[in-house]
């Protein structure tokens, strides 16, 4: 990590750094300096304070919450070396960015590669500022690692399409305001059938069943569509390229599910081993005393800098123009697991006090702690599960053959 | 499967039957949904009292039936399948704690009445979040009994507590100077914070009845893991059957086949451990406590590996509260931290062993 201390005068990104930081004192309110992020909550919108607000609608405006994304769409229109003294100095007053969900993971880079112009200048801008939110509906009951198999249809009705057919695990689908949907146009095709198309969640037709999670929280749904009007305005690519443009959003999802952004937020928190000795104690040489805890906290302690190394050297090696690195296919695995066993530790280190569910006797951060252990199954399940991530990586990178 | 004699093999048989027509985990789900306060539904336990259950490890003088603990393991194996709620294995503990250490007379005022399912007791042992009965600071003077107990399972209910001290372990028979603080975990079965403010409290015996107890309670509930991780399995199996994606059921592909092999393999070994502790409880064998940690240590981590996979392997349903996969991976984790983990057993086998 660069050191805060940089020299100002060494510096070739001195006066934009000098920008951003009287940009930062003058609009990011102390009062928020290292809180956490109030709209990363999974669990759906929460209120916002005025100092919430006001420091994302100012975000919104300098289009630093998508700092790399072109400018007249609303966007920072940095390069890579201002992006990172932009993360570094916003690291260092305790700032975040408030500007995220799927249509600045997925959505908004997919339409910036595929959309028309006239889509870019009626969607992005809008993500950009943080006002839209977007939900994902590529999921159905029949179609989920097999997701070409997808069935819910778009019939061509000459100015639009007629929607009618069901998704489901639709994450953030009940505060949704649109939805970027994988639709089939054509039943006699398997990929070449399906269209990539976007829906009002609004529009007559379209109703959502939130689903409760193991953890207790409903952040996804049940949506059904039943023949919802869809413009053809609204069809991203052209008709039957759906999978392509699909696909490409899906390498979107998982480079940003697997590390980039999040990764910092992963290792987030207190160390293992400081945990560790929280709640055991430790010995008279000042170890947790539990020597098999303590050796399977060093694995996952050697495991999440490896994984750490693994996104800076991907990082570098894309930078160098070699092409994208091999090491990112395992991102998105490696990642999940990582995140898995940082909970399952935690639990165990608290023992049952990391399994509260709730009322008396349990920390807040315990309680939390259970539910994010129950939640953090569900990452080596969606974007591609574990499964079909080691498939893709047989076949694709390994060059395996498929034995069926 | 352990070589039962004909009473065992009806008894099993009878379990499971029950279980399965009586108490399939939709019962757990109503259970948890209607949150009583003893968290467990009265109506099964008191069909468990009738049918003799509570009293399979009570002698026969005192109205049990003195079956052992291979039989109790095998009821308790059944009702775990089914993640039935009782308080069955506590108070099994606690009926044997005061079977082998209380005086007579205490003896023929409660083991009667356990036997015949009116009485649910249990075991007050640790003061912290981890298992560690070495860290007892609970105190026995003139008679009367203080300490706070922490976790202590069906405490919401118990009307009796067999209570380690920091001498021994003790009976507190009775409410006076008890106060119970319920905690909801993720498991939604009982468990309390009991407080003893000088409650009157007759001895059982020394450090050593409170070991053998608790490795009592550890086989009885490695019993129940024995059934939770062979049902996690078999339903898990059973949807790879049924589920189909790309054209064929998840069953045919290979990457999965060799998971279900591998879980098979360590479900086996499981059970032979588990049965194993159970025997050498029943033969009184002299390293019974190695065999308990054995059994202990895999069933925690075979039913850890197995509930972990069902959910993964069941994909976005497994992740939903409407299915059962999330109760199988919750109770999992409460039963590895009950009476040590996986590691807590590792060690104490390895001290047992002299290395
Ligand atoms: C919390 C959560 C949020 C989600 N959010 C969204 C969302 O916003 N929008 C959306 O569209 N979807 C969403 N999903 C759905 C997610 O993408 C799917 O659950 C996922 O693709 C898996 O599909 P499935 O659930 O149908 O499982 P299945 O495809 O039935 O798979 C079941 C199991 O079999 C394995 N498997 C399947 N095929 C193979 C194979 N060929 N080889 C080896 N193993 C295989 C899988 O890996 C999995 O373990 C979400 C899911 C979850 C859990």
């Amino acid at each position: 990590m660069a050191s805060a201390e940089l020299d100002a005068a060494a510096d070739p990104l001195a006066t934009f750094r000098d920008e951003v930081r009287t940009w930062l004192a003058e609009n990011f309110p102390a009062s928020l300096r290292g809180k956490d992020n109030a709209m990363s909550a999974v669990d759906g919108p929460t209120e916002l304070s005025p100092e919430d607000e006001a420091w994302k609608t100012a975000m919104g405006e300098k289009g630093w919450g998508v700092p790399a994304w072109p400018r007249q769409y609303g966007g920072g229109g940095l390069d890579r070396a201002q992006v990172r003294v932009l993360h570094e100095e916003m690291a260092r007053v305790g700032a975040w960015n408030p500007i995220g969900g799927m249509g600045v993971m997925m959505f908004g880079p997919t339409l910036l590669e595929s959309g028309s112009e006239a889509q870019k200048q009626e969607h992005i801008p809008a993500i950009a500022r943080g006002e839209v939110r977007w939900c994902q509906g590529y999921s159905e009951p029949g179609a989920g690692s097999d997701l070409a198999s997808l069935q819910m249809f778009a019939e061509d009705r000459g100015d639009h399409y007629l929607v009618n057919g069901q998704k489901t695990w639709t994450s953030g689908g009940q505060w949704a305001d649109k939805c970027f949907a994988l639709v089939r146009t054509d039943k006699t095709k398997k990929h070449e059938g399906i269209s990539f198309l976007l829906i009002d969640m609004d529009a007559e037709g379209v109703e959502v069943k939130p689903i409760r999670l193991i953890s207790g929280s409903s952040p996804f749904c049940e949506t059904f569509f039943t023949n919802v009007r869809v413009p053809k305005d609204n069809l991203v690519g052209r008709e039957g390229e759906g999978w392509t443009i699909g696909k490409r959003l899906l390498q979107h999802e998982r480079s940003s599910l697997s590390g980039g952004g999040s990764a910092a937020r992963m290792f987030a928190g207190k160390p293992m081993g400081a945990l560790a000795k929280e709640y055991r104690g430790e010995d008279d040489q000042g170890r947790v005393p539990d020597q098999d805890l303590r050796m399977r906290i060093v694995r996952h302690e050697m495991d999440s800098r490896a994984f750490a190394l693994t996104l800076r050297r991907a990082a570098l090696e894309a930078k160098s123009n070699q092409g994208p690195s091999a090491a990112t296919s395992i991102m998105k695995n490696v990642g999940a697991r990582i995140t898995q066993d940082r909970a399952e530790l935690s639990i165990e280190i608290m023992g049952m006090n990391g399994l509260g569910w709730e009322g008396e006797g349990f920390s807040a951060d315990e309680l939390n702690q259970t539910r994010t252990w129950l939640w953090g199954k569900a990452v080596s399940i969606y974007g591609g599960s574990t499964e079909i991530q080691n498939n893709v990586i047989a076949k694709r990178i390994l060059g395996m053959l498929d034995h069926q | 499967m352990a070589v039962l004699n004909e009473e065992q093999t009806m008894l099993r048989d009878m379990a499971r039957e029950w279980a399965d027509n009586e108490a399939p985990v939709g019962a757990f789900r109503k259970m948890r949904n209607a949150a009583p306060a003893e968290g467990y539904d009265a109506a099964a336990w008191s069909e468990m009292g009738q049918m003799g259950w509570a009293g399979i490890v009570v002698p026969e003088e005192y109205g049990g039936s003195a079956f052992g603990y291979l039989s109790l393991g095998m009821v308790l194996e059944q009702l775990g399948r089914n993640l039935t709620a009782s308080p069955l294995a506590s108070t099994a503990a606690a009926a044997a704690g005061i079977a082998l250490g209380s005086s007579d007379t205490a003896k023929s005022a409660w083991l009667p009445k356990i036997a015949a399912g009116e009485l649910v007791a249990t075991l007050a042992i640790d003061e912290g979040p981890v298992h560690d009965p070495a860290r007892i600071a609970t105190s026995v003077s003139d008679g009367v009994l203080t300490g706070t107990k922490e976790f202590v399972a069906e405490g919401d209910s118990a009307a009796l507590f067999v209570v380690a001290a920091t001498d021994g372990l003790y009976l507190v028979a009775g409410d006076a100077g008890v106060t119970r603080s319920t905690r909801k975990m993720a498991d939604a079965r009982s468990h309390a914070q009991v407080r003893f403010d000088g409650a009157d409290a007759e001895k059982l015996g020394g450090p050593e009845l409170n070991t053998k107890v608790i490795d009592l309670a550890t086989a009885a509930l490695a019993a129940e893991m024995l059934g939770m991780a062979e049902q996690a399995f078999a339903t898990t199996n059973d949807y790879l059957k049924t589920r189909v994606q790309f054209g064929q059921q998840l069953s045919t592909f290979q990457a999965l086949q060799h998971r279900m092999a591998r879980m098979f393999t360590e479900l086996e070994l499981m059970r032979s451990a588990v049965e194993g502790a159970l025997e050498a409880i029943d033969a009184g064998r002299s390293d019974t406590d190695q065999a308990v940690s054995l059994a202990k240590a895999i069933a925690s981590d075979t039913l850890h590996l197995i509930s972990r996979e069902m959910v993964q392997l069941h994909g976005g349903i497994g992740m939903t509260d409407e299915h059962d996969a999330g109760f199988y991976l919750k109770r999992a984790r409460v039963c590895e931290t009950m009476w040590g983990n996986a590691a807590y057993h590792r060690e104490r086998f390895a001290r047992l062993n002299g290395y």
